[in-house]
């Protein structure tokens, strides 16, 4: 137990710690840090035009990704629940892009959907339709992003096919007796059975939308390089194109990590941190409900 | 769209005509459905996989299917770019990182799950809320740390350290999922080998760890998976040193380094994907188990 209290307090304490103090500063890493009060505070929410972006952009992708991935992680397993044959063929075929790596999933995806030579857009070009310009348009990169989101949406499918095959068929039964249609069963036994599991992976999929950073940074990165051929793609490209993939991580890391404006970043993930926190805490109020502590 | 359709009969007897060829029709038409996903699912592979098998001007051209087949590209992305030393670096830093997870992780997570300690509730709510936490938040004043930080003038940044340490001093997803797992094996085993003289230290080695094989294996294929894949934390740390660059690094910047073509951005891109695909194969049940584990069990 006690070298993961050190490891907690050494990796995780003080860094909050540390971070609320120096949200209170100016400091670039070399000279010593200056006390600014609450001014990277009043720039982050009033002045600075960006921050507006990255939290709309962030909300956006939270909005928009994380019920597709739901739906279509369910609608994956319903159809592998009630098929007969081939169940393990299309599991492994579903379950497969989410385990790319991120980096590689997102390279390929800015080649298949490049506007000039990609697959995607040669074969709509054969179907006579003009393809969107994807990753380099300022509309369909976040978009574009979204179906990258939904590729690797085979370890929800997977945890959503274990819940569906765990209801019980009674239920079904009784519910049959009942009168009840098949789309009655989905709503009133499938559902309501699974819903913790359900809860659960739209939860994980909110934080990891407030962490949205690897899949935009390449993206950006390069998408960008392809459209000016610029050679140093890492910090003229965040947020291409027109700051449409500038979301709040990728923000912090700029200021951060580019600008090394460490103060100002303190101040992001502070208030990163706050939301997260009430997310958090919303989990662990209604975690009686999937997390069992103590024996069953 | 139920399960209960598709289950057998209790009833033997044949169901009627009607019946069956409306059971007949409902399974053509999931299994149509399931073939047309399978297909988006597969087709990013195989674009990939095509253009990675092109020469450069076919690359760039509207053509889909290579000709003639280049498999001389996965030769040529070695001397392009140094992928084996991005491949060592990703391989120390993911067999380093996982074995600190699981060195570290099994004993706290088996404190929590089955000694009695004060403050032990408190220690698993922390764990709870270090799951949720996103890196981010706690990343600028570790990096602050790591480069003021000059034991016997050893520079931390540009290397891979940083990322790997941490790791020794437990994950807070590992100690949670293995503590779910630790909770449902029998008290009687532990009691049994506490009669017999056994300490909480050996029970933990030679009992639960053997009783919780599927749960440690899991754990490290999670931690495995997360650091080979991981690239915010490697770019922090060693972005400004190719040298220390691992492969996740190394591909972002392939397409920019020499201007390189898509055909080996692919060919590399392909090579990547790889081990994880392969380890998919060797221990796949390994892996739906596990995954099953963190949703439904947790």
């Amino acid at each position: 137990m006690s070298p993961w209290l050190v490891g907690f307090s050494v990796f995780f304490g003080y860094p909050l710690v540390m971070s609320a103090y120096l949200s209170l500063n100016h400091y670039d890493l070399l000279s010593s840090p200056r006390w600014v009060g609450l001014a990277n505070y009043r720039y982050l929410f009033s002045v600075d035009p960006q921050t507006w972006t990255a939290v709309k952009n962030t909300l956006w992708l939270i909005g928009v990704l994380v019920p597709l991935q739901v739906l279509s992680a369910f609608g994956l397993a319903l159809m592998l629940a009630r098929a007969r044959t081939g169940v393990g063929i299309f599991r492994t075929i579903f379950y497969l892009p989410a385990l790319a790596p991120p980096v590689a999933a997102t390279l390929g995806f800015v080649f298949i959907l490049n506007p000039a030579t990609g697959p995607v857009n040669t074969i709509l070009g054969h179907l006579g339709i003009s393809g969107p310009l994807w990753f380099q348009d300022p509309s369909w990169a976040k978009p574009s992003l979204v179906m990258l989101g939904i590729w690797g949406v085979g370890n929800t499918m997977i945890i959503f096919l274990a819940a569906v095959l765990d209801v019980p068929r009674t239920l079904y039964e009784s519910a049959q007796l009942d009168g009840a249609g098949p789309l009655q069963r989905l709503r009133y036994v499938t559902v309501p059975s699974i819903s913790p599991v359900l809860l659960f992976a739209a939860v994980l999929g909110v934080i990891q939308g407030l962490q949205y950073f690897t899949q935009a940074y390449v993206a950006a990165g390069v998408a960008s390089g392809q459209a000016s051929q610029a050679a140093d793609v890492t910090s003229v490209s965040l947020g291409y194109p027109v700051d449409s993939t500038l979301f709040y991580p990728v923000l912090l890391y700029q200021h951060g990590f580019v600008d090394f404006q460490m103060g100002y970043a303190s101040a992001m993930a502070m208030f990163l941190f706050a939301v997260s926190f009430v997310v958090t805490l919303a989990i662990v109020i209604n975690s009686r409900r999937w997390v069992h502590s103590g024996a069953r | 769209m139920t399960v209960a359709d598709v289950a057998v009969p209790l009833v033997r007897r044949r169901p009627p005509a009607r019946v069956r060829r409306k059971r007949l029709l409902v399974a053509v038409a999931n299994h149509s459905m399931l073939i047309a996903a399978s297909v988006a699912f597969l087709a990013p592979f195989v674009f990939i996989a095509l253009t990675a098998l092109m020469t450069n001007d076919q690359a760039l051209s509207a053509n889909l299917w290579p000709h003639p087949f280049a498999w001389h590209n996965f030769v040529d992305v070695f001397t392009k770019a140094p992928l084996w030393r991005w491949t060592l670096n990703t391989f120390e830093y993911a067999l380093l990182a996982t074995l600190g997870v699981v060195v570290s992780s099994v004993p706290v997570a088996y404190a929590l799950a089955r000694l009695r300690w004060r403050g032990r509730n408190l220690a698993f709510i922390i764990v709870l809320v270090a799951l949720m936490l996103p890196p981010q938040v706690t990343v600028v004043p570790l990096y602050v740390a790591w480069a003021k930080f000059h034991p016997f003038g050893f520079n931390f940044i540009g290397t891979l350290w940083p990322v790997i340490i941490p790791n020794w001093f437990g994950d807070a997803f590992s100690i949670f999922l293995l503590r779910q797992f630790f909770l449902t094996i029998p008290e009687e085993y532990m009691d049994a080998a506490r009669v017999d003289g056994c300490g909480e230290f050996r029970i933990l080695l030679t009992v639960v760890a053997r009783l919780a094989k599927p749960a440690i294996a899991a754990v490290a294929l999670f931690s495995f998976l997360y650091t080979f894949n991981d690239f915010f934390l490697p770019l922090l740390y060693s972005g400004e040193s190719p040298h220390h660059w691992v492969l996740s690094i190394g591909l972002s910047e392939f397409r920019s380094l020499h201007q390189v073509q898509w055909n080996l951005t692919m060919a590399a891109t392909l090579l990547v994907m790889a081990p994880v695909i392969v380890l998919f194969f060797l221990a796949q049940r390994a892996f739906v188990e596990g995954v099953t584990l963190t949703g439904v069990k947790g």
